[in-house]
Order: structure tokens, then sequence, then C-alpha cells
């Protein structure tokens, strides 16, 4: 079973996002060159689930942050730090507001 | 049994009680209902306050600058500090500190520079790794993990499964076999570097404990120092187990809390929740599942507190160490089921704690030995003779 979320790749914009059920689970959101800009995850306190974090989203990034995919699943908290860890291992470092959680995470050598 | 509090004890358990109602649950309000950590302001400042309260380090034996709490204060600690939405795996959120890997205490000066006192410290944290995939109920036969000798150094092959923390882990208390004896005296206990070339953490296991995960290891001919065995070469099985039956007693202790927290929200909403002309509190159906649940919780306290009083008075308590964890994690899984069937609908939402403690309550029954075989090792004790 694959650990990374390497989904294809859907549009990011207020109708995409206003037809996803309002569960909960872990996304990436990305620029048109597939850069993440986000990991995150929608918990029990977004009143919509992966809809009002995705808004949330989009109203932070603006017209930069183009792409999502995303992953429904009630572990959001285990697998969001999963997917930090991942994209730390790949990358280096987190996502440039997100660098504040790599002291917090944990590492992953998962290859 | 005597189990009366003493003036202390009473006063320590007082003290707990309002530390929890007032400085961690009102936190918990704000955080995500799975959350498990504070904000770290919050965090430093509730530490600031158990350092002043004299509770800091609660599991530090005396020597080492710990409070030198015996087992009963401990597991009535237990019972209170778990009373929150994180308590049963996080209790107060660690600010009362940790006391490292109890192996530790038994490890060579130098090795208790190297890694006892900079856990004690805040400075490093380990991980415990014994279960591997081929089974953890009896890791005396199960563990496939190699050590052989080579020069100066050790050289470990295998793999962990379930291990807590191991991701941000700076050390782990690894056990391999190293002889070819197929059971107890054929493992050794190694003390590993998280950075030693080999150590890899390859996946989060993903559980019904959203968060402090476990993970899985693999070890590519890790090389390990002869200096980083712990104990004796074929010894590491007699620290392993030795372990295990002591926490057993606070292990049970924390699933109480959770379980009284349940109990009064359910007496609260039976009180205020009406069906069919009159508050729930009046259907017998109800009734009855309230005082199940007490039968429940004082049945689970009295074990725990008897395990604990045995230890604390130098007699053998592994049949009461066993028994009380058995009792206290079935009781409280049961005694948070007939909570979440009083509430109803809001019982199973993330609005109320019920859901997360019925969730990781169920890994209590497994995790530390199942229920199984807490049940073998009474009868092992029974069955030979030496309950008397
Ligand atoms: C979230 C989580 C965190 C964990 N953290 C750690 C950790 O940090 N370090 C670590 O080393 N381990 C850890 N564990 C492993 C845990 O200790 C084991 O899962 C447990 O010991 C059971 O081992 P197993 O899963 O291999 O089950 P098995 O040994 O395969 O047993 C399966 C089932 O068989 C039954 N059974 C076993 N023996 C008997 C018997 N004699 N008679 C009747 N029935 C029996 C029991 O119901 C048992 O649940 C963790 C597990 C979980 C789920």
């Amino acid at each position: 079973m694959g650990i990374r979320l390497d989904k294809s790749w859907e549009t990011l914009n207020p109708e995409t996002i206003a037809s996803l059920p309002a569960q909960l689970g872990v996304y990436q959101v990305a620029d048109d060159d597939c850069n993440v800009l986000s990991v995150g995850y929608a918990g029990a306190r977004h009143p919509f689930g992966i809809r009002s974090a995705l808004d949330d989203e989009l109203q932070f990034h603006g017209n930069q942050a183009t792409k999502f995919r995303y992953e429904f699943t009630s572990n959001y908290r285990s697998r969001w730090d999963e997917l930090l860890m991942l994209h730390l291992c790949d990358h280096g470092q987190l996502p440039e507001h997100q660098r504040g959680e790599e002291h917090r995470i944990g590492r992953l050598s998962p290859d | 049994m005597d189990f009366s509090l003493t003036d202390e004890q009473q006063l320590i358990v007082e003290t707990t009680r309002r530390f929890v109602q007032s400085e961690i649950v009102p936190l918990e309000d704000h955080l995500d209902p799975d959350a498990g950590a504070l904000e770290p302001q919050d965090y430093d400042r509730l530490v600031e306050k158990t350092q002043t309260m004299g509770f800091y380090g609660l599991d530090i034996p005396e020597e080492y600058g710990g409070p030198g709490l015996d087992t009963t204060t401990r597991a009535l600690m237990a019972i209170e500090m778990s009373q929150h939405r994180a308590g049963l795996y996080n209790p107060c959120y660690g600010v009362f500190g940790g006391a490292g890997l109890a192996q530790l205490y038994e490890a060579t000066d130098t090795q208790k520079e190297q890694w006892l006192y900079p856990t004690l410290r805040g400075e490093k944290k380990g991980c415990f790794a014994l279960t591997e995939p081929s089974g953890g109920s009896d890791p005396a036969r199960a563990i496939q993990t190699r050590g052989f000798k080579d020069g100066a150094e050790w050289v470990l092959t295998g793999s962990k499964l379930y291990i807590s923390g191991a991701d941000k882990a700076d050390y782990a208390l690894i056990f391999a076999r190293t002889s070819d004896d197929p059971g107890r005296n054929g493992v050794t206990a190694f003390i590993v570097d998280t950075d030693t070339p080999g150590f890899h953490v390859r996946r989060v296991v993903h559980t019904l404990r959203a968060t402090h995960y476990a993970t899985e290891l693999q070890f590519d001919e890790m090389r390990v120092p002869e200096e980083n065995i712990l104990g004796e070469v074929n010894g590491g099985f007699a620290i392993a187990n030795d372990r295990l039956s002591r926490q057993r007693i606070p292990y049970a202790a924390g699933c109480i809390g959770p379980a009284i927290q349940a109990q009064e929200m359910a007496i609260d909403w039976a009180k205020s929740r009406e069906t069919f002309g009159s508050p729930l509190a009046e259907k017998q159906a109800i009734q009855w599942m309230i005082v199940d649940n007490e039968i429940d919780i004082r049945h689970a306290r009295y074990c725990v507190l008897e395990a604990a009083q045995k230890a604390d008075s130098g007699e053998r308590f592994r049949t009461e160490a066993a028994m009380a964890k058995l009792v206290a994690t079935e009781a409280s899984s049961r005694v948070v089921d007939r909570c979440i069937q009083i509430h109803g609908g809001v019982g199973v939402t993330k609005d109320l704690p019920l859901e997360r403690w019925y969730r990781e309550l169920r890994i209590r029954r497994v995790g530390e030995g199942p229920s199984e075989v807490q049940r073998l090792i009474m009868a092992r004790d029974i069955l030979g003779g030496s309950f008397k």
C-alpha cells in the first residue's frame, strides 16, 4: 500500500469545493506547476469538513493555489502528520507557512 | 484491605482534580477533538505550575530527583489525570513530565549519562521496540530481529511493528534474538540512537488512536557498539518483562478516569433529557446502566488499589497487576459504551469526548498484553499454587 497522497490533481475553485461531500480528511493544495503550497487536514472543527478547509486555503493562498488532491479519513490527525513527514523527507522542508510544524513532527524514511 | 486514603493522598487527589478541571479541560474546548498536544505556550506555562507544585517527573524515582510517590498514590493520581478528553493516552498532555523508559534505570553509569539523564532533563526521547510483525503477545518466541556479533559491534537486522513514538525518538530500546535459543533466553536489549545508519521508520500505522500513532521500523544491518547492550547478552527478555508488569498498575488506573467522567456526564444527561414525558433517569433501563457503570468503576478501582498496595508493601503483585489491567480496561470500555448509549446521537459525535474514549479504550484491551495474556498470567499463578 502506497503511503503518499499520489492521486491526480483536481482544479481548486469554489465550484469544485462546493461539489465535495462535507467529510473529514487530508489534502494537498498546489500551484499551476504542482508545487505543494499546503498539506492540510479537515477536522471536526471545520463546520463543513473538507469544504470549509479548502475554502480557507483558497482565501489564504489566493490565485496562487489552483490544484488540490485529497483523501477522506477519520484518522485525519495521524494521516496529516504522516503527509507532513513525507513532504519533509521528499523536499527537505515543509511549505513555507508550515515551517513551524517541523519541530513538532517526527521523521520518516519510507523508501 | 483498607482503601481509605491518607490525608496526604486526599490532598494530592484533590489538587490534581482541581488542576485537571481548571487548567486542562478549558484548553480542550479550543483544540481539535483528536488533538494530542497543547499549544507550546500553554504547555510551558503548565509545566512551570507542576514544577512549582513539586509534581513534575511523577515517575522518576526519588534518588533521581523525582517526587518519590508510592504506587498507590501514583495510581490515584493516574485516575485523576486521565479525566479529560485526551486523558487516556496523554494524561494532562504530559505537563507532569515523563520518567523515560523504566529499563534505563538498570543501565550502566555511562549509559545513564548518555540516555537516561538527558531524557529526565527533557532533552531526549526514547521508544520501546519489542513487538514484531510475527507477534507481540508472546515476544520471547516471536522475536525474529537478529543480532550478530562482529568485532566490537553487533549487527542488527529485522523489523518492528506498532512502535509508538519512534518517529520522534532520539533512541530506541530494541530487543533482538542473539542466540539459537528460540525463547526468552536468546533475546538481548540494545539501546540504539535513531540516527544510526540502517535505522528506518518506514510508515505510520494508523489505528483507532488518532494521535500517538504507532510506526513500523526496519533495521538494515544496523551496527551497534557492544557498550549499547542494556543488561546481559541474552538477558534482555527479563528487562522487557519487568517493565510490562510494573507498568500495568498505572496503565490500568489511567483507564478509570475516562470511565468516571463518562459516568458523570451520563448522570447529568439522564437527569435533564426527557423522552416519553419523563427524564431518562426515571427509566429503569437507564438506571440499571448507571448502576452497572458504578459497579464496573468500583470493581476496577478496587483491583487497581489492591495491586498498588501489594506492590507498595513489597509483596508479589503479578497476579493482582494482571487482574487490574484486565478488569480496568474491560470495565471502563463497558462504562463508556453504556454512556454513549444513554446519550444517544450526541454520544457518537465529536462534540463530546465519549467517542474518543470509546475508540482509545478499545486499544487498551490489546496493548501492554491483551486480556487473554493477562488471564494466562493469572492462570499460571493460580494453578501454580501461589494464589493463597
Ligand atoms: C496503538 C498501539 C501501540 C503500540 N505500541 C507499542 C510499543 O510502543 N512498543 C511495542 O513493543 N509494542 C507496541 N504495541 C504492540 C502491542 O503490545 C501488541 O499489539 C500486543 O502485545 C499484541 O500483539 P499482537 O498484536 O502481535 O497480537 P498477537 O500476539 O498476534 O495476538 C493476537 C490475539 O490473540 C490472542 N491471544 C494471544 N495469546 C493468547 C493466548 N495465550 N490465549 C488466548 N488468546 C491469545 C489475543 O486476543 C491477541 O490480541 C502497540 C500496539 C498498538 C495497537
